[in-house]
């Protein structure tokens, strides 16, 4: 190769201040919930996964997804292959926070009312939409040409976004009509001041990671198409 | 009088990633011409060719076939024809019912007639009810060429339509090629073979890595030297 | 062939039924992608059968979820081959160069593929009334309706993602993957619909979810009819 500036120099590697940031604030979390908060009356110290529960599903669901979809909708407007990635790096740190939903549901579940799994209904979703991203990062995986990719994505990624009502809407009518085990509702409103400030300073620990994540992601699907691009104009 | 050309191309550009296949190619084409082009593999003849009958969208530049240009929408692919070296055909369907269906889409009046007497003039009229798949390459290629003219289109796009055609099919082609010149259609031949290119061209270019490098009328260029100024312009050895 | 033709090209609707006929004319000349989604949907409703304790659970009860799922998978089996055809020749290039919509694409394949799984549904649903001992009554004639629902909002979402499956290395584990998750809003509520209305309980039990197969169809019908144009390389 012959010596030329390069077009596009590789940044320097540099600590992720960011990211340190964000996982201090999640250890900051468990202080805070473990040791400062008080201890739910009818459910225990088990409730505390709470904390890590609903938030990721917060984060999971609705600003992951919600990303994923905007940026869907962007791509196939516009065009830009930044959209893509923001849209593929969104969609895989959401699953991972989807699985930590599906991972401390069934945790929560057995220890409160000793059953694994009740078919809850926000949990069924999350279950749902987990396939879908699953579904998603498959779809990605198996094109090849980058332009392509990036359009098929667009347009699950957009279908999918159509479909969480109706799975939401499956899902909630099923449970209604259907006696089932009552689920103790995961949400902030009924909870005092206490927890609910732990809550709101969980989720926004973990918008923070997300947000770190994120950045993490994109920069490396950045640096991966910059090598295909490379490779392509020279090979 | 100045009447609109058949196809004009402005400044076509389209990229495959990071790599321009086709890299601002311009040209026009009037009633009765022909472009022979040539060029070494890789050089973006098929991209141009797949530009042109509005396959693909150019990143930069446009398209107008007879006046019309192809963003306008659906109908302005209406006059073209195109024949690719894949026979384009479905291997279930009869050569008759292939035709047929070209001929409906088009929306031809009576699309069995007139798919009939397009294999005729590609000499497999007898072939007519036998299953695509079960005919060999060089059938299946005039059955590929008869469902592309059908409808007589007035822009005629050709990928190497000479391949695999025994010496009655490529006459039968160049007759009908030769014809639809002379009622006003115009061509676009990409070719690896320079002689049968020339035979029909009014024009001719030589593309390379995306780009027209040489682009004349029939009448200014020598065919004795073409050859070896095509090989040394196309990089061959 | 010898003047110049200037003819007007088919408008959408026309153009979608001209590319459902020839898709069927394929299909009906071999026949060998329907008899193997009927036999499958056929076997797999009497193996079903046999994975219950029919003297603890009904046979009639089970019967609506069975339909239903089997109905998915063997739907799943007639869109796989539904662009192969395309790509074998590249004759899907003959379709794109004709002056037609690209959305009548989508649609002549979608309409194709309907006719397809109603083919499958009309052998299937007598069979399962045959097997499971179900009561003829109006309940059958609500259970055809909601086949009918049902086969839209599969065959809409099945046809979209088979396009894009057909491109990739794995599109036999591709395409069930893609569109499973979007049948699940559909196998619910026709099976909870038809549970309903053929226990003999009031429509207006079925409503809720009824509701949710006809909004899914359109939703979904204008959906993937929008984005079709976005799964070709243009």
């Amino acid at each position: 190769m012959t010596s030329e500036t390069d077009p596009h120099p590789l940044p320097a590697p540099r600590p992720d201040f960011l990211l340190g940031a964000a996982l201090l604030a999640v250890a900051g979390l468990y202080v805070r919930a473990l040791m400062f908060t008080p201890i739910e009356a009818r459910q225990g110290a088990a409730q505390k996964i709470l904390y890590v529960h609903a938030t990721s599903a917060i984060v999971g669901l609705y600003i992951a997804f919600g990303l994923m979809a905007i940026a869907s909708i962007l791509y196939l407007w516009l065009k830009d292959e930044k959209l893509d990635r923001v849209a593929e790096s969104s969609a895989e740190v959401g699953l991972c926070y989807m699985t930590v939903v599906l991972g401390t549901g069934p945790l929560w579940g057995k220890t409160i009312w000793g059953a694994w799994w009740t078919w809850d209904a926000r949990l069924t979703s999350t279950l749902f939409l987990w396939f879908i991203i699953v579904a998603y990062l498959l779809l990605r995986g198996a094109v090849e040409e980058p332009g392509r990719r990036a359009r098929y994505a667009a347009v699950l990624g957009i279908l999918a976004s159509l479909l969480v009502p109706f799975i939401h809407l499956s899902v909630y009518l099923f449970r209604t009509l259907h006696p089932m085990p009552i689920v103790l509702k995961p949400s902030a409103p009924s909870m005092p001041a206490e927890m609910q400030r732990t809550f709101f300073f969980g989720l926004l620990a973990f918008i923070l990671l997300f947000a770190a994540l994120l950045r993490a992601r994109y920069r490396m699907a950045t640096l991966r198409d910059l090598a295909a691009h490379r490779e392509q104009e020279h090979g | 009088m100045t009447s609109t050309p058949v196809l004009r191309a402005d400044g076509l550009v389209r990229s495959f990633g990071g790599r321009r296949a086709v890299d601002g190619v311009s040209f026009t084409l009037g009633a009765g011409e022909c472009l022979a082009l040539f060029g070494p593999n890789g050089a973006g003849k098929t991209t141009l060719l797949r530009l042109v009958a509005g396959l693909l969208a150019p990143g930069q530049g446009s398209v107008h076939v007879n006046g019309v240009s192809l963003k306008a929408g659906a109908e302005a692919r209406a006059q073209v024809g195109l024949v690719s070296h894949a026979s384009m055909l479905y291997g279930a369907l009869t050569a008759l019912e292939n035709v047929e269906l070209s001929a409906r889409l088009h929306g031809l009046p009576k699309p069995s007639e007139a798919a009939r007497s397009a294999l005729a003039l590609m000499g497999v009229d007898d072939r007519a009810d036998t299953l695509a798949r079960t005919l060999s390459r060089g059938l299946q290629q005039r059955v590929s060429i008869a469902r592309a003219m059908v409808h007589a289109p007035r822009l005629l796009l050709c990928d190497e339509p000479y391949t695999g055609l025994d010496v009655a099919g490529s006459a039968a082609l160049t007759e009908v090629l030769s014809e639809r010149r002379e009622a006003g259609a115009a061509l676009l031949l990409v070719t690896h073979n320079i002689t049968e290119g020339l035979a029909l061209a009014t024009q001719a270019a030589i593309m390379r890595r995306g780009r027209f490098v040489r682009h004349e009328t029939r009448e200014l260029l020598d065919p004795g030297s073409y050859h070896s100024e095509y090989r040394e312009l196309a990089g061959l050895p | 062939m010898k003047e110049l033709r200037i003819s007007k090209a088919p408008g959408t609707l026309a153009a979608s039924w001209i590319i459902a006929r020839k898709d069927l004319a394929i299909e009906f000349r071999t026949r060998t992608a329907f008899l193997s989604a009927l036999v499958f949907a056929l076997l797999g409703v009497t193996i079903f059968y046999f994975a219950w304790d029919a003297t603890a659970v009904a046979a009639a009860d089970l019967a609506p979820g069975v339909l239903w799922v089997i109905f998915t998978f063997a739907g799943l089996l007639g869109l796989q081959r539904s662009f192969g055809s395309e790509l074998a020749d590249r004759a899907i290039d003959g379709l794109l160069g004709a002056p037609i919509s690209r959305e009548s694409i989508y649609l002549g394949k979608a309409l194709a593929n309907l006719v397809f799984v109603s083919g499958i549904l009309a052998v299937t649903i007598p069979a399962v009334v045959l097997f499971y001992n179900l009561p003829l009554g109006a309940g059958i004639g609500a259970l055809a309706g909601i086949a009918a629902l049902a086969a839209v909002g599969l065959v809409a979402v099945g046809t979209l993602f088979s396009a894009m499956a057909v491109n990739t290395r794995m599109a036999e584990l591709l395409l069930p993957m893609l569109s499973l998750p979007f049948f699940v809003p559909i196998v619910m509520a026709a099976a909870q619909s038809s549970a309903r209305l053929m226990a003999g309980r009031p429509i207006a039990e079925a409503w809720p979810w009824l509701r949710i197969l006809v909004a899914f169809d359109i939703v979904f019908v204008t959906a993937c009819t929008l984005a079709f144009p976005y799964t070709l390389d243009e």
